[in-house]
């Protein structure tokens, strides 16, 4: 099934996606209200928060070019010894910038 | 076993600082937008409609993936297929607020998973690691993300040549050094390395063998399960009995 990208046919796909969207942000609070919360179920909750992080930014860098590289690391190690997360997130930002911009300017 | 008190209390001051806080994050979502809203823009999306769709959808990333599939014919099926896979992710991280969004009072509580994104929630996630509630971020930050996301579009989709490549700016990188930056900040002992090692592992092993876009949710319930079983022995301050009296 396709929808044309006619006004009203965008403006469905619009509907469509963002009931979609809805599912996925009611859907895990929704499927938890009948979960009694033990302690481990507040464990297993705990530990997989911090794991979503991890589980976006590792295949991130590993897919990602130099640049992307760069600026995990450096806002890693910034993060790790300032631990202040602003400075951390623009010094890798910078990082990003200034190793594209060097890859770049390599000739040929 | 229904909880009928909503004790958790918010505070309109703390709602306007982390709106504030969360501000310099949102002028890099806004250099994100703009790049959705160029993009949109060249696959013949009109201003209001990307628009629109920003306000609506509010979820970048899956956003970016459904402009890929436009054309003169949308498939259907593929294209909430792609935008369930990258958002499933939500599914996990409003699970997560669980323990605190039961203190409100349903209504409520929905409303709030509405500003639901990545940023405010590593905020809040990160806090109630460290025994700290703050729904608040989730109000006041995903307030302001969602207002930056919304004017970036409008940026994009109008004057899309300002910012011809955000990436030579590094702007792809913000939201993945932001959640760095938050999981270094959190609590670090040998459980969480050993679920982070296994999240790790679990979610390269999806995106290199799984569909696409399951790597997240693979990874965030392989660390899961490192909880499940590995219970943290918890000091004197007990807080289970967080019921109202």
């Amino acid at each position: 099934m396709t929808i044309e990208t006619t006004t009203t046919g965008v403006l469905a796909l619009i509907v469509i996606m963002t009931l979609v969207t809805l599912v996925t942000r009611f859907g895990g609070v929704f499927i938890m209200s009948f979960v009694r919360i033990s302690p481990r179920i507040e464990s297993f909750i705990n530990t997989m928060a911090s794991s979503v992080l991890i589980a976006i930014i590792v295949p991130m860098a590993f897919g990602g070019d130099a640049g992307a590289l760069a600026a995990l690391s450096v806002t890693a190690v910034a993060m790790l010894v300032l631990r202040k997360p602003l400075p951390a997130i623009a010094a890798g930002i910078l990082a990003a910038a200034l190793v594209r911009y060097l890859f770049q300017t390599i000739p040929g | 076993m229904k909880n009928t008190s909503y004790p958790y209390q918010f505070q309109p001051a703390k709602v306007r600082s982390e709106l504030v806080r969360m501000f310099p994050i949102s002028l890099f979502v806004v250099a994100f937008g703009a790049a959705f809203g160029l993009a949109a823009a060249q696959e013949g999306l009109a201003p209001l409609e990307s628009l629109l769709m920003s306000t609506l959808v509010f979820a970048g990333a899956s956003q970016f993936a459904a402009i890929d599939m436009w054309g003169a014919e949308v498939p259907v099926i593929p294209v909430m297929v792609v935008v369930f896979a990258i958002n499933s992710r939500h599914l996990l991280m409003g699970a997560s607020l669980y323990p605190m969004l039961r203190d409100v009072a349903p209504a409520k509580r929905y409303g709030l998973l509405l500003l639901l994104t990545d940023a405010n929630w590593a905020v809040s996630a990160q806090e109630y690691q460290s025994g700290r509630r703050n729904l608040e971020v989730i109000l006041g930050g995903g307030l302001v993300l969602w207002l930056a996301w919304i004017v970036g579009t409008w940026l994009g989709a109008y004057f899309g040549g300002l910012l011809q490549n955000p990436k030579s700016f590094g702007m792809d990188m913000v939201l993945g050094c932001f959640l760095l930056a938050m999981a270094l900040g959190g609590k670090k002992n040998p459980r969480v390395l050993v679920a982070w090692a296994l999240a790790a592992v679990a979610s390269l092993a999806a995106w290199k063998w799984l569909p696409a876009n399951t790597h997240v949710v693979a990874g965030a319930l392989a660390g899961g399960v490192v909880g499940f079983f590995w219970l943290e022995k918890k000091p004197v301050d007990e807080r289970a009995g967080e019921e109202p009296a």
